[in-house]
């Protein structure tokens, strides 16, 4: 067993420690899944704010920033597409890297590339659907990479099913209402996501409304729900109608 | 300055019988022969067959009808070549570089050479000086071409003259007008046409080719007739004007130069003879160290390897090795030579090894551990967009950069990862914008209140959502001097539905614009 994965005394000691319930200052595992519809920019736009909160703390001046990588499969192109320079969050504009990768195995292809440079800030990656590729010995693949080297990799499912994957944090989004804008109410405004956080190493499952201010990454619980008290839903044992069974693996 | 070596084959024989000029079995006539279709014929002839009337090109059993006494040595043209090379590298002495004039002569190119001999005739000097030494008989002509001091060398005097130097300075036509036209290095029979039109001296053909005849008179269609008797002759040495263009510098003449390769050597000299095997394996695993660094000065690996053992009583073990592609591992040689080295016998020791890359080739310098220092370290950002780029394609992996535009999807551009952003004197400061932008804009079907206000509700995909909040229009106008005059603007707006999904769509054209029907409405965008 990795003992690094274990909390450390002084962890256990502070606050988070022993409220493991995740909030938004908690550390960025290196590998997160994020579940997400492919007809709404739920996903990365999450994902980029994951990354910023993560971020804020570690590069002080602009000469270490590093790029970010953004990987998409050709699939997740053709639904979602393509990044737009001037709707990303202003400090990462100017530093990212796009890959359109033909197929599901390119995209993994560049992800594990991606992880293995020491100049990348963060990898984020869309993947659409349940590709054959991506199964869970590619999953656990980008897993070790990503902790080997550091860098973290946010890897974003477009319209999919939780299959087995061994990523530390699984999150499933969907669009909330956001917040009236102070001067147009009528406007829409930041953005706001309903976030389920379905399996974690470290937190409990749990639901937020996350908004992404200005500054930071702010989360609320969710209103009660009825799968709130309902017992925890480990994704990938649970056999959706289109998962894959264990067997296939 | 061109070295003929008169004689080259005798004096190669007199040097293997180890004999001077005329004495011992130099002394009675001698001929060395090769056997051809029509029976022995005489390559070479000493002076004291010569006397008795054998000559070079003679069947020998003509020469023996002549000269019955006459002795017969084959010869060995092969050998003759190989030692004309290595005279050609020896007469990098004396200048830069040497090119062969097979098959008996040797160019060098002294071109500011000659003050560091003491000039020209001290220069000329000390080549018949040290090619006397060396039991040649030489002949070395300095002239501003390589044409004239090769005739020069050969048609000047006498073997065993000092030389003639042909000074920039003096007009070589005149000079060499004399000189007969064999001295243009042509062919046998294009030696014949011109001894049979009568053109015996290159003064002859000069005169000719400026449109003199020997009497003085002018005759413009002299160069020209001879061009057209030798139009179909594009090589220099079957068209005299070409050599005589040469000869006199007007056209260049390259020459190949001899570029002495010296096979790779490491030896080891051992100060106690070794007796064991396990000392063996640590001097041959040195050698091959040694071998590599070697090899990896001259970017080149080992295709054929040679480990000489010398023992001490003076017996040498060679083994040989060849590879199947060029290498330079040292454990690869190592493991190698290990299988082959159980049969030494190592007698009273071994005191000195030698290994020798008889034959290697050209191969790339490479990091070896590439591979390995990115494992531990991770890889620079330029390696992985190499790799990147090279299994996903040029336009796979791509950066978003600004452009003066204000239509959206022309505001962005994409250009390789890491290449500088493009300057620019301003950028355009947007209006919120969507954080994905579909490639194309997609046709939604709106249901509005009026056709210019805001939309009620709308279905893409199939999927319909109930407008809750809008923000607009934002109107961007066509960009007139880059489209037809028919493009419409588009209204733009940022739409949240019920479940707060939140999409940027437009209105294209209005309905009182005169240029087309009712407006469609496009989704082009999704915010996060």
């Amino acid at each position: 067993m990795d003992t690094s994965t274990l909390p450390k005394a002084a962890e256990l000691a502070t606050r988070a420690a022993r409220n493991p319930r995740w909030q938004p200052d908690a550390a960025l595992p290196l590998h997160s899944e994020i579940f997400a519809p492919a007809t709404q920019g739920v996903g990365v736009g999450a994902a980029l704010a994951f990354a910023r909160q993560a971020l804020k703390g570690g590069e002080v001046s602009a000469l270490e920033e590093r790029s970010v990588l953004w990987v998409q499969d050709a699939r997740a192109i053709k639904l979602g597409g393509r990044p737009y320079r001037a709707g990303l969050p202003e400090n990462l504009r100017h530093r990212l890297i796009h890959v359109a990768a033909k197929t599901p195995e390119d995209a993994l292809f560049a992800m594990e590339e991606g992880l293995r440079c020491r100049d990348l800030a963060v990898v984020v990656g869309e993947v659409a659907g349940n590709p054959r590729a991506l199964d869970f010995t590619a999953s656990r693949r980008l897993t070790l990479t990503a902790e080997k080297h550091g860098v973290p990799l946010l890897l974003v499912r477009l319209e999919a099913e939780a299959d087995l994957s061994s990523a530390r944090m699984r999150w499933r989004l969907t669009s909330a209402p956001s917040a009236p804008p102070r001067w147009n109410v009528a406007a829409p405004g930041r953005p706001a996501w309903h976030a389920e956080l379905f399996r974690a190493r470290a937190h409990p499952p749990g639901e937020w409304i996350l908004r992404d201010e200005p500054e930071r990454l702010a989360a609320e619980r969710a209103p009660e729900t009825a799968s709130e008290t309902a017992t925890p839903d480990h994704g990938d044992l649970v056999r959706g109608p289109g998962a894959r069974s264990l067997a296939a693996l | 300055m061109a070295i003929w070596c008169a004689d080259l084959a005798l004096d190669r024989w007199r040097h293997s019988e180890g004999c001077q000029r005329g004495e011992g079995p130099d002394a009675a006539p001698l001929a060395l022969i090769t056997e051809t279709a029509h029976g022995p014929r005489i390559d070479a002839a000493n002076p004291a067959a010569r006397a008795a009337g054998a000559a070079r090109g003679m069947m020998l059993a003509d020469a023996r009808t002549l000269c019955p006494a006459i002795e017969v040595r084959p010869s060995d043209p092969a050998g003759d070549l190989a030692f004309l090379e290595r005279l050609a590298l020896w007469a990098m002495r004396w200048g830069p570089w040497s090119a062969m004039d097979a098959p008996d002569g040797v160019l060098v190119d002294v071109t500011a050479v000659a003050h560091l001999f003491g000039g020209e005739r001290r220069l000329l000097a000390d080549v018949d000086a040290r090619c006397t030494a060396r039991g040649l008989a030489t002949r070395a002509a300095i002239a501003p071409t390589a044409g004239a001091a090769w005739a020069l060398a050969h048609f000047a005097g006498r073997v065993g003259e000092r030389g003639a130097i042909l000074s920039p300075d003096e007009d070589m036509q005149a000079r060499l007008a004399d000189l007969p036209v064999a001295a243009l290095r042509l062919d046998n029979d294009v030696l014949l046409v011109l001894k049979r039109l009568g053109l015996k001296r290159l003064g002859d053909l000069a005169g000719i080719e400026e449109g003199r005849d020997r009497t003085g008179h002018n005759d413009i269609r002299g160069r020209d007739a001879i061009q057209r008797r030798f139009r179909n002759r594009k090589s220099p040495a079957a068209n005299p004007l070409v050599r005589m263009d040469q000869l006199l510098g007007r056209v260049p003449e390259p020459l190949l130069p001899v570029v002495p390769v010296t096979a790779p050597m490491v030896q080891r000299r051992l100060m106690e003879p070794i007796r064991h095997r396990q000392l063996l394996d640590t001097v041959v695993s040195d050698l091959a160290q040694d071998m590599a660094r070697t090899l990896e000065a001259k970017g080149e690996g080992a295709r054929r390897l040679q480990l000489g053992l010398w023992r001490v009583d003076g017996q040498v073990l060679v083994r040989e090795l060849e590879m199947a592609a060029a290498t330079r591992d040292p454990d690869h040689m190592v493991r190698l030579f290990a299988e082959r080295l159980d049969d030494i016998d190592a007698g009273f020791g071994i005191e000195m090894l030698r290994l020798r890359a008889a034959w290697s080739q050209p191969l790339g310098l490479d990091q070896s551990d590439l591979e390995a220092a990115a494992e531990q370290h991770g890889t620079s950002l330029a390696a992985c967009m190499d790799r990147l780029t090279t299994r996903l394609g040029r336009g796979a992996v791509q950066r978003p950069v600004p452009r003066a535009s204000h239509i959206p999807e022309r505001a962005q551009g994409w250009q390789p990862p890491l290449e500088p952003e493009p300057a620019e004197q301003h950028q355009l400061a947007f209006h919120t914008r969507p954080l994905k932008l579909l490639d194309r804009p997609e046709r939604i079907s709106v249901l509005y209140a009026a056709p210019e206000g805001y939309p009620r509700r709308f279905s893409w995909r199939g999927e319909v959502c109930e407008v809750a909040r809008v923000e607009g229009p934002e109107r961007i106008a066509p960009e007139w001097w880059r489209e037809k005059g028919s493009t419409r603007l588009r209204d733009y707006y940022r739409v949240e539905d019920e479940q707060g999904r939140r999409y940027w769509i437009y209105r294209n054209g209005l309905a009182t614009d005169g240029r087309g029907g009712m407006p469609d409405w496009y989704l082009q965008g999704l915010f996060a």
